[in-house]
């Protein structure tokens, strides 16, 4: 039997063992694609050649000489490259994140008032997802710039929003902190509050595990949280910090904090596009959940919140998680269109330093891997958040 | 026994009827907190419709759009050469009434509304030449229709194959043949613009990046290693950037990538950009379709003794493409409004022709008007898609079977 079945083996040729295929097939691929690669990249390193360059990333360590109107840390002209980069990223994570929060509470409030009963609210909302939804984002933003945030009154007719607040077309002035001397002394209390509501948060977990019923674990997080930062903040000889109101000196605002035109109208434009698309997600997460399981949380004497809170919510996260993931990735890549408006995110510095150094392969390189790596991070922290709130399905 | 039944006739659900005050109380004033959304509700539509309102009707200064109609649409397309667009449009027009006349059997009302469009924009201020050559629009197709409800039979399998000749045809009519001079001399593409090159990126993407996201499902799918992983390299990598970064990369680096006797045109350039970035999704969409197909099905298939090729192109494939067409609609309204994008690499689509217009000093100060024009423009084309789409599932019970 045995030999039977070795002499039947050799009996098929080499070309038509599918194994032996399998492995022939993707050598064949793969070299294929490298030398496709190598022709592609001898041509760019020929064409380089031509121009008198080769690869290198040195130019990050020569001086950048362009200004950059908005940035989170310091930076001159005179600096180098990488700290222009680091700038630009800097710029595009804070935008993306402070979007990400505000069209996630805007998009999950226009999903709710969807589903209201109310005919004018739900109508409302209808029209605002039908039309943001339908035009594209660099149009908006485009519009809201140009349109809205640039025309917008000249410093010396400045909106006024209560007494301290300015809206101009140089952009939005708040009062903002100027840290004293206890400000140090201060994140120290902000840092012991942290670590008491994490074990607040533990103990009432446990406490809900136990008992079978779960106390409102965020609400007393953030109550003891809060409640350190207030009494912290009392207790220190000096207030950590002083208020600085704005107030028109000459052509501009002297003191607050300026948000720039190009900023507003890039964070808002962001947010209104993105928040129709989370308030879609919203409403379908929340219609998944049947209409059994909130007649069996009625029935079984849970209030209308906690219905909401212990029933629907859970279930209904489980649906929104992955599109949300998407949609805040979304978000992130289209924070690129900052370039139209004049917002010196990651691929409008990119678009500058290709300009002022010549070097467009690397610059591309740069800006696809930082991309690429920020959308991975997004993703993996999604994911994880995914993993835990699957937990609660059987 | 058949006295009951004929006593006992069945009567249909009564239909809720409201008086106009109760409905308004069930709807907008059922609690005190209801009262005060309403109330809160209708204020701001008033506080936003009426500035709004007052300002498209009153102060703005429409005539930027009808002044430069022509260029919202074709861009800087040669004058003298507008017809040939217009013969492309008529064109599409009749191989899209010869194929509703021989495949759609319901729908006359859809239809009607459809032929009534082009009558209605016809009453708008355009001169008597121009609404002539909008109402040849419904000529075209209703000729198309007429043809093809003579002989369904024999002109189903021609719509297909008007569909596959249009394209190419209508490229070529709109690119031109016959050098700088004669009858169809060619126009350059840089001279292409407005929305005609839009809806002309967005159209060949899709196309092109058809059989590549097909390919690429395919080979995420495979249980070959090397092919699954460049594969996923290739998908993810496109995914995970913004399309601005490719479409920067494509007009700096194809010039370098390619040997350097080949000149490619800026269009040419976005346009690899725009396919492959389409390619990506179009092939995450696709093996969402190949997944909804049940394994018995392979199985099946094998037992029938197909070979794995047949097995994929005529058992899995035509179900998996089935599946997942409202998707590729909603991909291909997602990547008319990406093109836009384009604008940034100074290509002259809609938006980067609007930027142009307010160039022009005497149209300073209506952004407003140019890019509420553009958008309304882009609301229409997707919504009016998206609806269809909507509707032609519903009645064709897509997705259901």
């Amino acid at each position: 039997m045995e030999k039977t079945h070795t002499t039947q083996q050799a009996t098929i040729p080499f070309w038509r063992d599918e194994r032996v295929l399998r492995v022939l097939g993707q050598i064949i691929f793969l070299i294929a694609v490298i030398v496709f690669g190598y022709y592609i990249y001898n041509n760019m390193i020929t064409a380089l050649a031509k121009q008198g360059m080769t690869p290198s990333f040195a130019f990050l360590n020569q001086t950048a000489g362009f200004d950059i109107g908005e940035r989170l840390i310091e930076y001159e002209r005179a600096d180098f490259n990488k700290r222009a980069v680091l700038v630009a990223v800097l710029n595009t994570v804070q935008v993306s994140i402070v979007g990400i929060i505000l069209s996630t509470i805007l998009g999950v409030f226009l999903g709710i008032a969807r589903l209201s009963t109310n005919f004018l609210v739900a109508k409302l909302s209808s029209i605002y997802l039908e039309i943001l939804r339908n035009i594209p984002l660099l149009v908006l933003l485009i519009f809201w710039y140009t349109g809205i945030f640039i025309t917008l009154p000249r410093v010396k007719e400045a909106i006024s929003l209560g007494t301290s607040i300015f809206i101009s077309n140089r952009g939005m002035v708040i009062p903002w902190g100027i840290p004293t001397e206890t400000w140090r002394a201060y994140l120290i209390v902000l840092g012991v509050g942290i670590v008491l509501s994490a074990i607040v948060n533990w103990q009432l977990n446990l406490v809900g595990k136990r008992t079978g019923r779960p106390p409102l674990v965020t609400l007393w997080t953030i109550i003891t949280f809060l409640a350190v930062a207030i009494i912290g903040w009392i207790a220190l000889p000096q207030s950590p910090l002083t208020l600085d109101l704005p107030t028109l000196q000459g052509l501009n605002f002297k003191g607050g904090y300026t948000f720039s035109p190009e900023y507003l109208a890039l964070l808002s434009g962001l947010v209104i596009y993105t928040a129709a698309f989370v308030g879609e997600i919203v409403r379908a997460g929340i219609l998944s959940v049947s209409k059994g399981q909130i007649e069996a949380s009625r029935a079984l004497g849970l209030n209308a919140f906690q219905t909401l809170r212990l029933i629907v919510f859970p279930q209904a996260m489980r649906v929104i998680v992955p599109p949300l993931t998407s949609q805040y990735l979304n978000l992130t890549k289209n924070s690129s269109l900052a370039v139209a408006i004049g917002y010196p995110d990651l691929f409008a510095i990119a678009g500058t330093m290709h300009n002022q150094t010549g070097r467009s392969v690397e610059v591309i390189a740069l800006m696809m891997g930082i991309y690429l790596s920020t959308s991975l991070i997004t993703s993996v922290f999604m994911n994880f958040y995914n993993k835990k709130i699957k937990l609660v399905e059987r | 026994m058949t006295t009951t039944t004929a006593k006992s006739k069945v009567l249909p659900p009564p239909t809720e009827r409201y008086s106009l005050l109760g409905w308004l109380h069930k709807n907008l004033f059922s609690t005190w907190y209801n009262a005060l959304l309403t109330l809160f509700a209708a204020w701001l539509t008033y506080a936003m419709l009426k500035p709004t309102l007052t300002w498209i009707f009153g102060e703005a200064r429409w005539d930027v759009i009808s002044a430069n109609l022509k260029l919202f649409m074709i861009g800087r397309y040669p004058i003298e050469q507008e017809w040939r667009v217009w013969a492309a449009l008529f064109l599409l027009t009749w191989v899209i009434g010869l194929s509703w006349g021989s495949w759609v059997k319901k729908f006359e009302l859809s239809g009607l509304v459809l032929l009534l469009i082009p009558v209605f924009m016809a009453l708008l201020p355009f001169s008597m030449d121009d609404r002539l050559k909008i109402l040849g629009l419904s000529v075209f197709s209703l000729i198309g229709y007429v043809i093809a409800k003579s002989q369904p039979a024999t002109f189903s399998k021609v719509s297909i194959f008007a569909w596959l000749l249009y394209f190419p045809v209508g490229l070529l009519i709109i690119r031109g043949l016959t050098g700088d001079e004669g009858f169809f001399p060619v126009v350059d593409t840089q001279l292409w613009g407005g929305l005609m090159l839009t809806v002309l990126l967005s159209v060949l993407g899709i196309m092109f990046s058809f059989p590549i996201g097909v390919s690429l499902a395919l080979g995420r799918q495979s249980k070959l290693p090397i092919i699954s992983w460049i594969s996923i390299g290739f998908i993810e990598t496109i995914r995970g950037v913004p399309l601005i970064t490719i479409l920067f990369m494509m007009d700096l680096m194809l010039p370098l990538f390619l040997p350097s006797e080949i000149r490619i045109e800026s269009i040419i350039r976005a346009l690899v950009g725009i396919t492959f970035f389409s390619a990506a999704y179009m092939a995450e969409n696709v093996r969402g379709g190949l997944q909804s197909i049940p394994r018995g099905q392979h199985e099946a298939s094998h037992a029938l003794g197909l070979s794995g090729f047949q097995t994929m192109a005529f058992i899995i494939m035509p179900q998996a493409l089935r599946a997942v067409i409202p998707i590729l609609v909603s991909q291909f309204i997602g990547l008319l409004k990406d093109t836009t994008l384009v604008m940034i690499l100074s290509l002259f689509d809609i938006l980067g022709i609007g930027k142009a217009v307010l160039g022009n000093p005497d149209y300073i100060g209506t952004s407003r008007e140019v890019y509420l024009f553009i958008a309304a423009v882009f609301w229409i084309l997707s919504y009016g898609m998206s609806y269809a789409s909507q509707r032609l599932e519903t009645a064709l019970g897509l997705g259901e079977r």
